[in-house]
């Protein structure tokens, strides 16, 4: 057992457990945040993706022993009060989603990477979620959206 | 409305039947105006016969299908589920469309069996083209009582009056007009309904045939979104189930004795089951590792190479559902004779959402929360398994993370049931992904001879088919085939035990992709022998004018130019009929020569589907079917030996990435048939496209699917 402190959605966050436990588990079970996804547990197809400092990571690989002292960003943390991420606003607009459950992973995943270089393209974008899998097939939409959300983050948005 | 300000104008979701209880429910609808039906067997059945699981004839059950409440918001109560394809926002349509509210006065309630009126299941793309209707039937009788209600209040004929925005008014005198809420409030009206009302003409239309937002976005895309694995009653507790190594092992011992030392760790046995509980699932998953089981092996001796020779013997002799003319006379005409095989392997469901269900006993009622697309049928098979009266169970359906047909099975639903009444607390079961593979039930591996001829004039004059394994959807004739039999021995239901070594089950349209694959890969086969185009071979060969106005319409959106195949440009047409609608699919694929990966550069799909509620929703399934579509034409197949799989996760199963996305074309034909399915027929004819295109690409015919670059090079040393 030890106690892990972190940085989660902008809050401070402390917890007392196994540091071997998974995040994504911790995420979902001790602290009640289900918009992270459990896919496949191999990190082979991204619904667990959260953003940990500035990169994509797959919850279901990481140990909360590993995030002490770091900031992790899930899927709730990412629109700003009323205020959608630029990437869920595109996600809505192009209707970018069907059954919705690799929708937070894809956001996270595209999110990361205009985090790291906002002047990435929509194809530099792409070439990172080509891991990330959507069996509804929803891959033109969201091409589309992450496409108007690289724009509108090249043009300054957060 | 929502909370979020980006001027998305999104109505608000459900979120409605997650979080009611009865009690509230039955408050909120003593007053205002319900809408019953008795339930028609029509309702009860998919197209192929009794739903999986169900009752063949369904209960009379008298929940409403609609309420109108004193505020003068619709509720639409709807057994169908959400699981990607849209229909809680396009059902939701035609009721606005029936009564003339507008489309964020109206909420829906989907997929809880104490709520909604009773469903066989979400599949067979009939959520529009037949509960659509029914809705519609709902939403006009609703209109035609609140009518007569203004017309007794106003002591006028219901003929002067009309519906306008959600009120009654009177066509001459306008100082005549109350909401629906107004001519509602404070009583109860209850109707009936055994017939059907008369519906509006499709032409008068103002809302349906619009794009509509989805109701799910924000919560989607914001992470509420509620799925089965994410419900969290108190004290839940995660079970993980010990499995067998194979289908056909069975338990010789077990040794539970670690696991249940782990601390937090409960050890459950209901009959077969056991499992461990704990309230982490990672725990969980730990304390499972820690039970030591012994297995008697699997006798099964099938693997994926020896399956289709297994299935040609052993299936059923079936039966001939299509037979014409006179099979010798065809072949003394024809002038050139062919006969091929064409095979596929089984394909898995691979949604992203695993099988997940919780359940919880409270006052002697166990409620399951499911990813199911059969909340009836799976309330059925609780309450047996759990010898409680129906009455006794309820399940709700939040979103479903993905179905295809996978979710019309939902063991899972049944497990976390036996386990929470076991153990005494609510129970979570979620499947891992290899469980998800090794339960899933597979579109079955199929097998299609097809022997046929055409004579000088370049007509088929003849055409005998076998298929094993894939059934008869899609089966039937496009082309004009005077001397024809087609036999069917196999489908997705009915096999004799053993014929497959797990199980099986509908794949988003079953059967009609290999049905499909075969058919088209054919008529290019026959084509390119004929030096003809094969857009001209199959308009030369095909008298059905629906399926002709599709194929020009194809060919112009794609910018087809005929040439005689291989043409070397990788170009291929493929055509199929599904639930209703008529589709074409145009591909253009590059061929790598040396290593035989196949990429897709571009697809064009059209379909006449009849009315079209929401083109947005059904290009969106269209897309999604083209994309899903390249799965089981280029990579997808399950690998297995001896009962065990050995593709158990996404590392060999490989699903379509956006790498493989074409660019994508859909087009929508006005059409005057009523609304038919939209959430299958594109896919149906993806296999033949693209191997047609493969062969206008490289002249050899890859006759096994997925086609894999192996399969691609070896089509190419012939």
């Amino acid at each position: 057992m030890r106690t892990v402190s972190f940085t989660l959605n902008g809050k401070p966050t402390r917890i007392t457990t196994d540091e071997k436990r998974l995040l994504l588990w911790v995420l979902r079970d001790d602290l009640g945040l289900t918009g992270t996804k459990f896919g496949c547990g191999q990190t082979a197809c991204g619904s667990c993706t959260v953003v940990i400092n500035k990169d994509a990571v797959r919850a279901c690989a990481t140990q909360i022993g590993d995030v002490d002292g770091k900031t992790v960003v899930t899927i709730e943390g990412l629109a700003q009060g009323a205020r959608l991420h630029p990437l869920q606003d595109a996600f809505v607009k192009h209707a970018a989603f069907q059954c919705g459950f690799c929708t937070p992973g894809m956001i996270m995943g595209a999110y990361a990477r205009l985090l790291q270089n906002p002047r990435a393209t929509a194809a530099d974008v792409l070439h990172d979620l080509d891991d990330h899998l959507c069996r509804c097939g929803a891959h033109v939409r969201i091409a589309e959206a992450v496409t108007t959300a690289a724009a509108a983050m090249r043009g300054g948005v957060r | 409305m929502t909370p979020f300000d980006n001027n998305i104008e999104v109505p608000d979701g459900w979120g409605f039947a997650q979080t009611i209880d009865r009690r509230d429910f039955l408050k909120l609808t003593s007053t205002g105006l319900l809408v019953m039906f008795v339930v028609e067997p029509l309702l009860g059945r998919g197209l192929f016969g009794p739903a999986q699981g169900g009752r063949s004839s369904a209960p009379t059950d008298l929940n409403a299908f609609l309420h109108i409440g004193a505020d003068g918001r619709v509720t639409c109560l709807v057994g169908k589920v959400e699981m990607g394809q849209g229909a809680m926002t396009s059902l939701p349509q035609l009721a606005a469309e029936e009564l003339d509210v507008p489309l964020s006065m109206v909420d829906i309630v989907m997929g809880d069996t104490d709520l909604c009126p009773f469903d066989g299941g979400t599949f067979g793309s009939l959520s529009i083209r037949q509960f659509g209707p029914v809705l519609r039937s709902a939403a006009a009788e609703a209109k035609a009582v609140l009518l007569e209600m203004a017309a007794e209040r106003w002591q006028v004929p219901v003929t002067d009056l009309r519906v306008e925005s959600g009120g009654v008014l009177h066509k001459t005198d306008r100082t005549k007009r109350l909401t629906y809420g107004q001519l509602t409030e404070g009583k109860r009206i209850e109707r009936r309904l055994a017939g059907r009302p008369s519906l509006d003409a499709v032409t008068a239309f103002t809302i349906v045939g619009k794009a509509a937002s989805r109701r799910d976005a924000i919560g989607k895309v914001t992470g509420a979104a509620k799925y089965a694995g994410d419900i969290a009653p108190a004290g839940a507790l995660h079970a993980r189930i010990v499995r067998p190594p194979a289908h056909g092992a069975t338990l010789a011992a077990i040794d539970t004795s670690a696991a249940e030392k782990a601390p937090g760790v409960r050890v459950v046995r209901d009959g077969d089951l056991v499992a461990v509980l704990h309230a982490h699932r990672d725990e969980a998953d730990a304390a499972l590792s820690l039970i030591k089981a012994t297995w008697t092996p699997s006798r099964s001796t099938l693997t994926d190479t020896n399956i289709f020779d297994h299935l040609v013997s052993v299936a059923p002799a079936g039966d001939t559902p299509f037979r014409g003319g006179d099979l010798a006379a065809g072949e003394m005409r024809a002038t050139t004779t062919f006969s091929e095989t064409y095979r596929k392997g089984y394909v898995a469901h691979a949604p992203m959402e695993t099988h997940s269900a919780i359940a919880a006993m409270e006052n002697g009622k166990m409620t399951v929360w499911a990813g199911t697309q059969t909340p009836f049928p799976l309330k059925a098979q609780v309450a047996a398994a759990l010898k409680l009266s129906a009455d006794k169970v309820r399940v709700i359906t939040p979103y479903v993370g993905g179905g295809f047909g996978g979710k019309s099975a939902s063991q899972q639903g049944v497990e976390a049931a036996r386990l929470a009444m076991a153990a005494g607390v609510p129970v979570r079961v979620v499947w891992s992904r290899e469980e998800e593979f090794f339960f899933d039930t597979f579109d079955p591996a199929a097998v299609h001879t097809i022997r046929s001829g055409i004579d000088a004039a370049k007509k088929i004059v003849f055409w005998d088919l076998t298929v094993v394994g894939a059934g008869s959807r899609g089966v039937e004739h496009i082309y004009d085939v005077p001397n024809h039999r087609t036999r069917v021995r196999g489908g997705w239901n009915g096999n004799p035990a053993g014929m497959h070594p797990f199980g099986i089950g509908p794949w988003r349209a079953p059967g009609a992709n290999a049905n499909a694959w075969a058919r088209e890969s054919h008529i290019d086969v026959m084509a390119a022998k004929a030096s003809m185009d094969p857009v001209e071979f199959r308009l030369h060969n095909l008298a059905d004018a629906r399926m002709r106005r599709v194929l020009q319409a194809a060919s112009k959106a794609f910018g087809w130019t005929p040439k005689a195949g291989p043409s070397g440009r990788g170009v291929g047409v493929a055509c199929g009929i599904d639930a209703g609608t008529y589709c074409v699919n145009m591909a253009q694929v590059n061929v790598n020569k040396t290593t035989g990966h196949i990429q897709v550069v571009r697809i064009v799909s059209v379909q006449d589907m009849g009315l079209v509620v929401n083109p947005e929703g059904a290009k969106q399934q269209m897309e999604g079917c083209l994309q899903m579509g390249l799965g089981y034409s280029l990579s997808e197949e399950m690998h297995f030996t001896n009962g065990a799989l050995i593709d158990t996760n996404f590392d060999t199963y490989e699903l379509p990435r956006f790498s493989w996305l074409p660019k994508i074309e859909t087009v929508l034909l006005d059409s005057d048939l009523p609304a038919q399915g939209g959430g299958e027929p594109a896919i149906v004819p993806m296999g033949a496209v693209l191997a047609n295109a493969v062969f206008d690409a490289i002249g050899a015919r890859v006759h096994q699917l997925p086609m894999t670059p192996a399969r691609v090079l070896a089509a190419m040393r012939g």
